[in-house]
């Protein structure tokens, strides 16, 4: 009998989740909500949700209630959705959570970022049954194998809170959470049409995501879910470059875990440069468009 | 209609954080303490609602004698009344929502604002928990909020963009960046709110006991990342990614 249950949005966040669970160490059942949860991940079941739309959180919680109360600990991923999601359950099973879990010490003992990334605290839950949410950039990569038992799960759709729009972003480009290039931009970009063209463009030359600093977005230059930070997404790619961005301790939380960092920025004193692998002090609106006709095209 | 506003005092966002000398916390000294940003903007909120439509908004804080410093300007930019639960015990997420949810049935609160995390845990939990403890619907980061007397319409923030949401009134709505702008409260503002009222209350006022399941064993500060060279042009930066980092650009 599986003791631990990873509840995952889609796939990719059926990965992480898995990579979490393996280390983990206990079985592990695995549901997916909004896409076929994959077979090849460990998990002793695969649940797979019948509709692949995903109520509100109230409805959420209502219908899978019944079936986190068999299990001692609820996994979700540190996203928008898992927080939204993972702390009502929390709240409705009376357990405590722990989230943003970057680093499993024991079975009751994990690390967690506090204070924007600038405290890591090892805390320990104290009640055998509680809920976690998992930090996709520190469990990305699981073993694949075994195939695992499918089931199907009926999920309400409704209760008392009704869906009456949704705005997605364009297709095109990688998730800014998985993709293994991304460039992001700040204030100086200007205009929403010149950042797009330069660092959606340069995204695109790459095959990575756009990303954006607090202040682009809040300035209308980008768009919500393109925010890096302590607030926003966080983001650790192969590649991040980060184009007239000074490097507020706000937006450094959010990608100082990339592997490689690249900062472009006229300031040649801008904090941005402290963290960054490799720093041009040069114009972006030359810098970019030169890249873009240097990079090999991905 | 009245809106509880529950708030959190926390360090500065913006000051340096150190570790005291047995990496058991924060190291306080010098540090100043403000009201926690989204729980600010959700004051604000509550404030812009009451201008608008009359209603009645009540701050409350947990936690030392300290916290009265921010509830005073919670009562500054506009809040009727504060309630301090005053006390020295920890908590977890789950024991904070506990005592607002004795908050919020001793005061009727209709609806609940609050921040969507604390910039000191940043655990991003206490509100959703509340709307289940209470067994209300709830709207988190919200970016958007209209209100009837019976309904709330929220635009809130998702990962993939955005989405909007309707649910009756009593609902839980926690705040996100974009909200709105607090407003700057001058000190005058800040002396004149001395004569509106702060309740202090304790936990066995409220029927509360502090709960704690999620405990601190050590802290420790992620080693910085060195910062790397200079490069003179692109040319140099794209030979250095590709020699000395592999990468396919």
């Amino acid at each position: 009998m599986a003791t631990v249950l990873a509840i995952a949005l889609d796939v990719a966040e059926s990965t992480s989740l898995a990579a979490f669970a393996q280390k983990y160490g206990k079985p592990f059942d695995l549901l997916c909500l909004s896409e076929e949860a994959p077979t090849d991940l460990g998990a002793s079941t695969a649940i797979s949700a019948e509709s692949f739309e995903v109520p509100p959180a109230d409805a959420l919680v209502e219908s899978l209630r019944q079936l986190c109360e068999g299990y001692d600990v609820i996994a979700t991923s540190a996203s928008m959705f898992g927080k939204d999601f993972g702390a009502r359950m929390a709240g409705a099973l009376n357990r405590p959570m722990v989230g943003d879990v970057l680093e499993i010490v024991s079975e009751d003992t994990f690390v967690r970022p506090m204070y924007a990334g600038n405290v890591l605290a090892t805390v320990r839950v104290t009640s055998p049954r509680f809920v976690t949410s998992v930090r996709g950039t520190a469990f990305s990569t699981p073993e694949r194998s075994g195939s695992s038992a499918k089931k199907s799960l009926a999920i309400q759709t409704e209760l008392r809170t009704k869906r009456i729009g949704v705005s997605a972003k364009e297709g095109g480009r990688p998730d800014l959470t998985q993709a293994k290039v991304v460039v992001s931009g700040g204030r100086p970009l200007k205009d929403a049409e010149t950042f797009e063209r330069l660092i959606g463009g340069l995204a695109d030359r790459l095959g990575g995501a756009a990303g954006a600093t607090r202040a682009a977005v809040d300035s209308g230059i980008a768009a919500n879910e393109l925010q890096v930070g302590q607030t926003g997404k966080i983001v650790a790619p192969e590649l991040y470059i980060a184009a007239g961005i000074s490097g507020s301790t706000q937006h450094i939380a959010g990608m100082k875990d990339s592997k490689v960092i690249v900062a472009i920025n006229t300031d040649p004193d801008a904090p941005i440069f402290e963290i960054a692998d490799y720093g041009l002090v040069m114009d972006l609106f030359k810098a970019i468009p030169e890249l873009m006709d240097k990079a090999k095209t991905s | 209609m009245k809106i509880l506003v529950p708030i959190k005092r926390v360090p500065d966002p913006y000051a340096r954080i150190r570790l005291n000398a047995d990496s058991s916390a924060i190291d306080t000294t010098g540090l100043k303490f403000e009201i926690n940003p989204f729980d600010e903007i959700a004051i604000e909120e509550a404030v812009r609602i009451k201008e608008r439509s009359g209603s009645e908004v009540v701050v409350v804080s947990i936690g030392a004698a300290e916290c009265e410093e921010q509830l005073r300007k919670a009562l500054a930019i506009g809040a009727d009344k504060a309630i301090h639960v005053e006390t020295v015990e920890k908590f977890d997420s789950l024991g904070i929502a506990k005592v607002l949810k004795s908050v919020v049935q001793r005061e009727s609160a209709d609806l609940v604002i609050m921040g969507k995390q604390a910039i000191d845990d940043d655990a991003n939990q206490a509100g959703q928990m509340l709307a289940a403890l209470l067994d209300w619907p709830q709207a988190t980061f919200a970016s958007k909020v209209e209100l009837t007397d019976s309904t709330a319409t929220v635009t809130r923030e998702t990962d993939t963009g955005q989405e909007t949401l309707q649910m009756p009134i009593p609902c839980i709505i926690t705040t996100d960046l974009r909200l709105n702008e607090p407003r700057y409260v001058a000190l005058p503002g800040i002396i004149k709110a001395r004569t509106k009222p702060l309740d202090k209350i304790e936990l066995s006022d409220l029927g509360a006991t502090a709960e704690c399941n999620v405990e601190v064993l050590s802290m420790s500060q992620p080693a910085g990342r060195s910062s790397g060279r200079k490069v003179a042009s692109v040319d140099e930066l794209l030979e250095a990614l590709r020699n000395e980092k592999g990468a396919a650009i």
